[in-house]
């Protein structure tokens, strides 16, 4: 079939999706509206495998397929085409984005089976879709951005979905103006890199990207990727702008799958990835994004280890594991963060998938000290979970495993990498071992505690079968990747992941292969590590339930700053938007209405002022004016004769 | 004593005569408040200017100072009529003549 | 004769509605023949030569001979759109009001199509004084717009307006007449003429205020700069806008800012291009404080079209950004955000104006949750809030970006400061949206006495060619982009020696035809 015929249906089939759901917006019937989404994403589906088959069908220097459909936006040098590119990287996204979107569609449907807005819901669902392939198809910097944006203002809208309350409102406007800030640097970044290179394209940029090389910090290179940076921590929820996610929580589960695990806070990744080539030219910026991945990685880990909120763990734990992603970018394992992004992508939706299904389950309940024991009523979401949760947890050979060891091998030995970044990269898998075993613990295993009134059953299988879906890729999706250390005792797995990606990552500079010692054991390591930790939460939370609670009493000041999250929220509240707003009122007060218009007042009394001053002359006395006319003669005609 | 100061009229008396009419009339219009004395010096006034008027006529020989002294007798009887037809009117109306009481007839 | 017929058709219309005897049927009217000035004026693309920097359709005779002013109009890729503009909002403003407007219907039509004749010709008038004329003339139908069907402040912000406007256009007048002398000086005939006004050679003294193209320059500057507004002189705009009725403060915003700003690009800076060179640098800081200044500002107040106001007075500084970038960038982006903020800030007051009919007030905090309520006033409203937030595929993306851009070569230190203007701009609108749309309903939202009722067919019928136009723009803006490319390509690239040349009608047609042969 026709390339950009395939390309539209791909891209516009989701739009045409939403326009039909929008128009319909005051429907009730979930099950219509679910179907023409659904539908509509099986399309894009559909024509993003038909693409992709094509793309492997070419010679493996040359894979490529790029559609033009008109010229966007022209002026003087600037210009920007509406052009899409299918290659090797933004395949497995398109892939990934149709191929998850449509599980997690199926999923909606049965979810928001009672919601009186499934229309709305699913036409914002294609929205989402149509502009996370608009960021991944893009060519250039610009029709990302088109994406970028157009994905923030989605998740608003789906975030605030259920807009009667204040709250999910607040979230969804503190999701989009967190994203705003990055984009803002975003902006910024195309700026610095359009004044350099004269071009925003992606294959342009990255052919002109060797000649630069560069190690000072404020140069072109180096501030116009720190600025992309900062808005993929926008987006991506990195420190510091990852506040929003947590909070997006407020929207419906399956769209905490979709948009806020799978697809697009990985848009960051998937942005740096795309520019490899450039990133891999300013060595302070891979510093600094190794460094604040890792750092993520850590720091949303041990939050997620203290909340009590089952979506909002998931949340600091796609945080961690975006960190993750962004600390493979920062050591150059372009590859490994692509590998990690899409295995994460099926055990993260998975999870969040199955906990809908057990908020669903528990009739909206999210708070995990009242569950517990749910493994008899819910046995096909406590299997697939358990699947879920043995990927994340890097549990050879499930998915997680691989991706994640690949990193840490990286992260070890990447001249861009140190042993530092790999002790936070195991401290991360370590700590999160520990909080996903207390969640599986706390929710499936051990005691019951759900009340009395509550009767948790096991979901539809409309629900039920994506979740099995998923559960198979996050057992299988990590094989494709297998490292070769693995791979050779294994008959010679060759590592398709690296094969397929190679044409299109640079390489590190000064890159010297690891040796298989040296591998093995950072393996052993890190999984023993896991295991560890995994067996503790174990004995705490089915165990010795009481354990924790003397722990976290015994280091009171310590749990309880953890727990209410560094107050950073309420930091960025004191130090930034308080002071902002009052710096408003201030500036609306005494600025404009005090000075600005007592000034144009005063100059208006001054005018009065002065006629008043002359008005005393005019008394409305003929007499008087007679005198003055008088006067004025004998002046004038003294004027004239003494001259 | 020379007496041709006062048998040899000239020009200067006439002058002198007329710019003593004027003041007097001037001073009647500024200082009075009657609005009656008030017309009746600025007919002074005017007939002093037509003093001059004449005077400098005689003494030039020419006529137009003649022809100037009718066009102001003619307005001089127009303006003497309007004003005392309101003066009257509004004595009628107010009865009151004193030239500070008009000024609050506005609105 | 089709620019004379453009600019005084509307004086005709408003002749005929003056006598029209049905005042039933007065808005029909109205409505009527604005809608044929819209298509007359659609007529220009027709003979309009988009590849031409010169001065098209040009209309030119003698007014006054002795002081060599002319009526002479002219359009060019500058003015083309902000003309379409003006004939565009006409019938939208026309069919907005058709239920505010309920006292004295018949002065107001007069009163808007007056001022349609006014802003059209400002546009078009290529005479110094022919443009005073028209410049001061938009200022009656406004006064009596504000001041008659006005709020209840409505004179303080009518006197406040007319002030402040006439303060600059005074200064502008000594200008232009100063200006007059210097051509008679130049070539001994005097002129008015811009084009005569082109040729001068003003002298320029850097470094010293009491130079003669420096004073020149800050005549008409100030004058310009009170209309766009930019920020220490805004304060008369959120007055007006608050106490205007619905389609005052859409025309205001709409198109009359703009005659401030198209001023910069027609007069200020081709006639003093050293002055604005080296009091570059001065603007942009003004455009800049104004984008954050207007941004902060908006973000606290507790009336909306206060805030929208506001709005304007920062998305304005946008525009004196990108104008005094003096790149082709920033001269487009300016342009092109001329256009945008009359489409979407006029579309924002429109959907005020109507919430305000239901309910009788603009206050956010006794709204809430009216996104249950009115599903579809909801839906269009955040359309346009995407607009005015520059929102990629909205018109107001690409604007501010080019803007943006082009400050960004010619000042990055300018662009690092209005870039927050993005990030402020959605905080102040989606703060204000949450507040009005989302959360509980508020008190005038669930009062069971006067139940709110969505918008009629009337009202989609006012915001769908707005949205039509918000989409347009914003997917392709090549459209609009290609007719303004010559002009402000001339513009950038020849400021220094600035000189339209008038293109002669059916000149391209000749070309075409030797090319055949």
């Amino acid at each position: 079939m026709n390339h950009s015929l395939l390309m539209a249906l791909l891209i516009l089939s989701p739009f045409v999706g939403f326009l039909i759901n929008g128009f319909r917006y005051k429907k009730h019937s979930a099950n219509l509206a679910g179907v023409i989404a659904t539908t509509a994403i099986a399309i894009s589906f559909i024509s993003a495998i038909l693409l992709v088959i094509d793309v492997v069908a070419m010679p493996s220097e040359a894979r490529k397929i790029a559609v033009t459909f008109f010229e966007w936006m022209a002026v003087d040098k600037f210009k920007i085409n509406a052009g899409f590119v299918v290659d090797q990287i933004s395949s497995i996204m398109i892939l990934v984005i149709t191929g998850v979107g449509t599980l997690i569609h199926l999923f909606s449907i049965g979810y928001m089976h009672h919601d009186k807005g499934a229309a709305k819901y699913f036409a914002y669902l294609n929205l989402f879709i149509f502009n996370m392939l608009l960021l991944v198809l893009g060519d250039s910097l610009l029709v990302m951005f088109v994406g970028w944006e157009g994905v923030g203002l989605c998740s608003y809208l789906l975030i605030g979905f259920w807009f009667t309350d204040k709250e999910k409102a607040a979230a969804g406007m503190k999701a989009f103006i967190t994203n705003r800030v990055g984009d803002a640097a975003f902006l910024l970044g195309m700026f610095v890199l359009f004044m350099t290179f004269g071009t925003l394209n992606f294959s342009e940029l990255n052919a002109l990207a060797p000649t630069v090389a560069e190690a000072s910090w404020l140069g072109a290179v180096t501030l116009g990727t720190l600025f992309l940076f900062i808005g993929a921590t926008g987006k991506s929820a990195q420190i510091p702008l990852y506040v929003w996610l947590p909070d997006a929580m407020a929207g419906p589960t399956p769209v905490s799958a979709l948009i806020h695990a799978a697809t697009m806070v990985t848009a960051g990744v998937y942005m740096i990835v795309r520019l490899n080539p450039l990133f891999i030219m300013a060595p302070n910026t891979m510093m600094v994004i190794a460094i604040i991945g890792a750092a993520t990685a850590v720091f949303a880990a041990t939050i997620g280890m203290t909340q009590w909120d089952i979506k909002k763990v998931l949340a600091y734990s796609t945080v961690s594991q975006l960190g993750y992603m962004f600390l493979a970018c920062g050591v150059g394992a372009f590859g490994a963060a692509m590998f990690h992004l899409m295995t994460h992508a099926f055990f993260k939706a998975l999870m969040f998938l199955g906990s809908g299904s057990v908020i669903h389950a528990m009739h909206e309940e999210q708070d995990i000290r009242k569950m517990g024991g749910l493994k008899k009523y819910l046995p096909i979401t406590h299997v697939t979970f358990l699947l879920g949760w043995l990927a994340i947890i890097g549990v050879p050979p499930f998915a997680g495993f691989f991706s994640k060891d690949e990193i840490l091998a990286y992260a070890f030995n990447s001249p861009l990498g140190s042993p530092v970044l790999w002790v936070c990269g195991a401290l991360g898998a370590t700590l999160t071992a520990f909080y996903m075993t207390r969640l599986m613990a706390l929710t499936f295993w051990g005691k019951s505690r759900v009340p009395s009134h509550v009767h948790p059953h096991e979901s539809p299988a409309l629900m039920t079968i994506p979740l099995i879906v998923l559960a198979v890729l996050s057992v299988v999706g990590g094989w494709i990747g297998i490292p070769h250390v693995i791979g050779e005792h294994l008959g010679h797995i060759p590592n398709v992941w690296e094969h397929w990606l190679h044409p299109v990552i640079s390489p590190i500079p000064g890159w010297q292969a690891i040796d298989a010692t040296t591998e093995w054991t950072l393996m052993g390591v890190s999984v023993g590590l896991a295991t560890i930790s995994a067996v503790v939460a174990y004995q705490f939370y089915v165990k010795s339930p009481e354990t924790p609670k003397k722990i976290a009493e015994s280091i009171k000041p310590v749990y309880n700053f953890v727990y209410n999250k560094y107050f950073v929220d309420e930091a960025y509240f004191g130090a930034i938007i308080n002071p902002l707003v009052n710096l408003s009122r201030s500036t609306w007060y005494y600025v404009d209405v005090n000075f600005i218009d007592k000034m144009t007042y005063w100059a208006g009394d001054l005018m009065r002022g002065m006629g008043s001053m002359v008005r005393s002359t005019q008394t409305g006395n003929m007499q008087q004016y007679a005198m003055y006319i008088g006067i004025g003669v004998v002046v004038a005609l003294s004027f004239v004769i003494m001259r | 004593m020379n007496t041709e100061i006062f048998s040899n009229i000239g020009l200067t008396h006439y002058l002198v005569l007329a710019a003593l009419l004027f003041v007097t009339g001037m001073a009647g219009v500024l200082l009075r408040r009657n609005v009656i004395v008030l017309l009746m010096s600025i007919e002074l006034m005017l007939n002093s200017v037509n003093l001059t008027f004449v005077a400098f006529s005689k003494f030039l020989g020419i006529l137009d100072g003649h022809i100037m002294v009718f066009f102001v007798m003619t307005i001089a009887a127009a303006e003497a009529a309007v004003g005392l037809a309101l003066a009257v009117s509004i004595f009628k109306r107010f009865n009151e003549v004193n030239i500070r009481f008009f000024e609050h007839l506005k609105g | 004769m089709i620019l004379s017929s453009i600019v005084f058709l509307p004086l005709l219309f408003a002749l005929i509605v003056a006598v029209w005897p049905k005042s039933n049927t007065i808005r029909h009217l109205a409505l009527g023949l604005s809608v044929i000035e819209f298509l007359l004026s659609l007529a220009l693309f027709q003979q309009f030569d988009p590849n031409s920097a010169g001065l098209q359709m040009v209309e030119k005779f003698m007014w006054i001979e002795r002081f060599g002013i002319q009526y002479f109009m002219g359009i060019d890729g500058i003015s083309l759109w902000l003309v379409l503009l003006t004939t565009f909002l006409t019938p939208i403003i026309i069919l907005a009001s058709w239920a505010s407007i309920s006292e004295r219907v018949k002065g107001f039509h007069v009163a808007l199509f007056v001022l349609q004749t006014a802003m059209l010709g400002t546009f078009l008038a290529m005479d110094a004084v022919f443009f005073y004329v028209f410049w001061e003339l938009s200022l009656v139908p406004m006064y009596f717009m504000v001041g008659i069907w006005g709020g209840s402040r409505r004179i303080y912000a009518t006197v406040k307006f007319f002030i402040y406007t006439m303060a600059g256009s005074v200064l502008m007048l000594v200008a232009i007449i100063y200006m007059m002398y210097l051509t008679q000086e130049a070539t001994g005939q005097m002129s008015a003429s811009l084009l005569d006004f082109y040729k001068l050679q003003i002298p320029f003294v850097g470094g010293t205020f009491f130079s003669l193209q420096t004073l020149l320059f800050f005549a008409f500057a100030l004058a310009f700069a009170i209309k766009v507004p930019v920020f220490p002189l805004h304060t008369w705009l959120p007055d007006a806008h608050v106490e205007a009725p619905t389609p005052g403060s859409v025309i205001l915003a709409g198109v009359m800012l703009k005659m401030g700003t198209y001023g910069f690009m027609r007069w200020v800076i081709p006639l003093f291009p050293e002055a604005s060179e080296y009091w570059a640098w001065l603007f942009m800081l003004i455009g800049t404080v104004g984008i954050i200044y207007g941004a902060l500002v908006a973000m606290v107040q507790p009336d909306v079209k206060k805030l929208v106001a506001y709005s304007s007075v920062s998305h304005m500084g946008y525009i004196l950004l990108g104008l005094f970038a003096f790149n082709a960038y920033g001269m487009a982006g300016g342009l092109y955000q001329m256009l945008n903020h009359g489409i979407s800030t006029g579309a924002l007051f429109i959907l005020i104006g109507m919430i305000y009919e239901r309910t009788h007030s603009r206050e956010i905090s006794k709204y809430g949750g009216l996104a249950g309520v009115l599903p579809i006033f909801t839906i269009f409203f955040f359309i346009i809030t995407l607009s005015s937030i520059a929102v990629p595929l909205t018109n107001g993306f690409v604007g501010e970006f080019l803007i943006l851009l082009g400050t960004f070569k010619a000042e990055p230190v300018f662009a690092y400061f209005a870039i927050s203007g993005v990030v402020l701009g959605a905080v102040y609108m989606l703060w204000m949206f949450k507040r009005v749309f989302f959360g509980e309903q508020g008190e005038l939202v669930k009062d069971e006495h006067h139940p709110l009722h969505d918008l009629n067919a009337r009202e989609i019928a006012v915001l769908v060619p707005m949205v039509i136009m918000v989409f347009w723009m914003g997917l392709f803006p090549n459209h609009f982009l290609n007719y303004s490319k010559a002009s402000i390509d001339y513009l950038v690239n020849n400021r220094s020696n600035y000189n339209l040349t008038i293109v002669e009608p059916g000149a391209t047609t000749v070309q075409q035809a030797q090319g055949d042969n």
